[in-house]
């Protein structure tokens, strides 16, 4: 009697469980499977997740842009801020977090209480004077304003995410290379960033992630269509194209998410115990 | 006790003895390591007073003037905080969705994530590929590709009235609708449950089991178990996300911006979309710099409240409860 009633718990489980995930995951087969609807289908049979015909075209169509600017130009400009943006946070929120760690410098406790003041800072209040300087460098129009903050510590968060895996490492292994003879630079180079590399995984992670779907600088710094990234190359598709070309608006929609689902598929236990432990987004 | 022999040594009768030679070398000792610290965190600090510091007191600064990007800033005192706080009807609407946005996602959202949470820790099979999926959307609903995906779906002529028109409903014009509009973008926010869900998961799989079998014993049913033991073990992860989703609301940019222009009748205008508008389409960017920090000011005093009343409500253990 028990077994049976175990029995029709699981099946009403994992129903409704399954149920709800396909409500979750809707939204997301409904802009894969759309992108080869033709035109007519997408409105006329809008909730099907089968297109009644395959439209590959939608793809090239959607890769040849508008206005003379295809998806060939955004996906390049993307890959050059994102891979920058990555290196200039791992490079810079290592060796930093290091330093915090790990050396005893006057005022190291001030300075770490503005470290982690900022973590929570909202992007707003930097915003515009970020800009304004930006602005007088005539930077407005290039990747500088995107990739340069990355080389100057990046994102706060990580530098502290950083510091606490470093604080985890044993000082002894500090200690035995400084009687090999390694000096500062020379413990971080070959004892720490070797065994920093798990939490490094997920600083690029999260910063690939963060770059890649960033909107609100480059809206802001990159006026020139031909230095446009993906997330504003969409915008622009959306907005010229609205309501014509809905097909090819979602193939390269689908497409700008590609490197995301990649990312997914290869470092999910990465990704996951990134938010376990650190709460991050 | 070092700084006090060094300050009363007489420089005319200076024998160094062993011991102050120690301290010599321990002083350079210090002033080097000093320097090796700068040089590694310098790349830090010099994106913290160029980018950070500095910035944040150049906008406290514009926001006492009615700079516009183009002519010499002129000084202007409290005007610009004075026309927000009374005479400004879009910073009263922009405030306003804000906080409705942020006090119905935010526990909708949580209450999701707990309980999913909670269905995933059963100890049953194959919830680690269901955990998977229930996380996806809160690592692609950021982007402008959701975004877009949104608009179709509920538009006039987009799957979810397809749906509902399947069912027999009418379906509603939920984006052009200002009654709607604001709950297209709840939708897709509470949608993102998933990055709280696998706090709770990881808080949840913390509980100690003791505590439940000892319930069981005292003949405790499932509500009283949730409401005595998992309730309160939870609070401080409850705690965390409170505050995180909170101050995510009042960062609300990207959707409002593409899928409803702040619109219809400014019934989506969040905080962060009048902002950029004043800033980068009106220039007015003194003004704008008055915005951001009455909006510093509103997020720290929200952050304030939480943690204060947190202490009647978050268990720590440690502490030995309450």
């Amino acid at each position: 009697m028990k077994k049976q009633n175990s029995k029709i718990s699981d099946v009403i489980y994992y129903t409704f469980v399954a149920a709800f995930g396909f409500v979750m995951i809707y939204p997301i087969l409904w802009m894969i499977m759309s992108s080869l609807k033709p035109e007519v289908e997408i409105f006329g049979n809008a909730a099907s997740l089968v297109p009644g015909e395959f439209r590959w075209d939608n793809f090239s169509r959607g890769w040849e842009g508008f206005g003379g600017i295809g998806f060939d130009v955004y996906f390049r400009n993307s890959i050059i801020v994102t891979t920058l943006v990555v290196l200039g946070t791992v490079a810079s929120a290592s060796i930093v977090a290091y330093g915090f760690a790990r050396i005893n410098f006057k005022f190291k406790a001030l300075l770490f209480g503005c470290l982690m003041a900022t973590v929570m800072l909202p992007v707003q209040i930097t915003l515009i004077p970020q800009y304004i300087l930006f602005h007088n460098f005539g930077w407005v129009n290039t990747f500088y304003p995107l990739i340069v903050p990355a080389f100057l510590g990046g994102q706060p968060f990580f530098i502290f995410l950083l510091i606490q895996f470093i604080r985890g490492i044993p000082r002894e292994l500090d200690e035995a290379a400084t009687i090999d003879g390694c000096n500062k630079f020379g413990i971080f180079y070959k004892i720490i960033l070797p065994l920093l590399k798990p939490a490094l995984v997920t600083v690029v992670i999260f910063s690939f992630m963060w770059t890649w779907d960033d909107f609100l600088a480059p809206l802001i710094y990159l006026n020139n269509a031909g230095l446009h990234t993906v997330t504003l190359g969409l915008r622009n598709f959306m907005d010229a194209d609205a309501g014509t070309n809905w097909g090819a608006l979602l193939a390269m929609s689908s497409l700008s998410l590609l490197p995301q689902f990649i990312l997914f598929a290869f470092f999910q236990k990465y990704l996951v115990e990134g938010i376990a432990t650190t709460g991050i987004k | 006790m070092a700084k006090s022999h060094e300050e009363t040594a007489d420089p005319s009768i200076y024998v160094p003895s062993q011991d102050e030679d120690m301290l010599k070398k321990q002083k350079k000792k210090e002033w080097k390591e000093t320097l090796v610290g700068y040089a590694i965190i310098s790349p830090w600090l010099l994106g913290f007073f160029l980018l950070i510091l500095g910035p944040i007191l150049a906008s406290l600064y514009l926001s006492f003037t009615d700079y516009d990007l183009l002519s010499t800033p002129n000084w202007v005192g409290f005007d610009n905080y004075i026309n927000i706080l009374t005479s400004d009807p879009r910073f009263v609407q922009s405030l306003t969705v804000t906080l409705i946005f942020v006090f119905i996602s935010t526990p909708l959202k949580l209450i999701f994530a707990l309980g999913l949470a909670m269905l995933f820790n059963t100890g049953r099979k194959a919830t680690g590929f269901f955990t998977t999926i229930y996380y996806i959307p809160s690592i692609i609903g950021g982007s402008v590709a959701i975004a877009v995906v949104w608009r179709q779906l509920f538009g006039r002529n987009g799957a979810i009235n397809d749906i509902l028109n399947s069912l027999g409903l009418s379906g509603l014009n939920w984006i052009g609708n200002p009654d709607t509009a604001l709950s297209v973008l709840i939708i897709l926010i509470v949608w993102q449950f998933g990055s709280p869900m696998i706090i709770f998961l990881a808080g949840l799989r913390q509980i100690p089991g003791e505590l439940y079998e000892a319930a069981s014993v005292d003949g405790a049913n499932k509500v009283q178990t949730f409401i005595k033991i998992t309730l309160p073990m939870l609070t401080p992860v409850i705690f965390f996300n409170l505050i995180m989703q909170t101050i995510g609301g009042f960062m609300i940019f990207t959707q409002a911006y593409l899928i409803t222009q702040g619109g219809p009748m400014d019934s989506t205008l969040f905080y962060a979309l009048y902002l950029y508008e004043m800033a980068f389409e009106y220039l007015r960017m003194g003004y704008a710099s008055a915005l951001a920090w009455i909006l510093l000011v509103i997020i720290a005093l929200i952050t304030i409240i939480i943690f204060k009343t947190s202490s009647k409500w978050v268990f720590y253990e440690s502490e030995g409860g309450r």
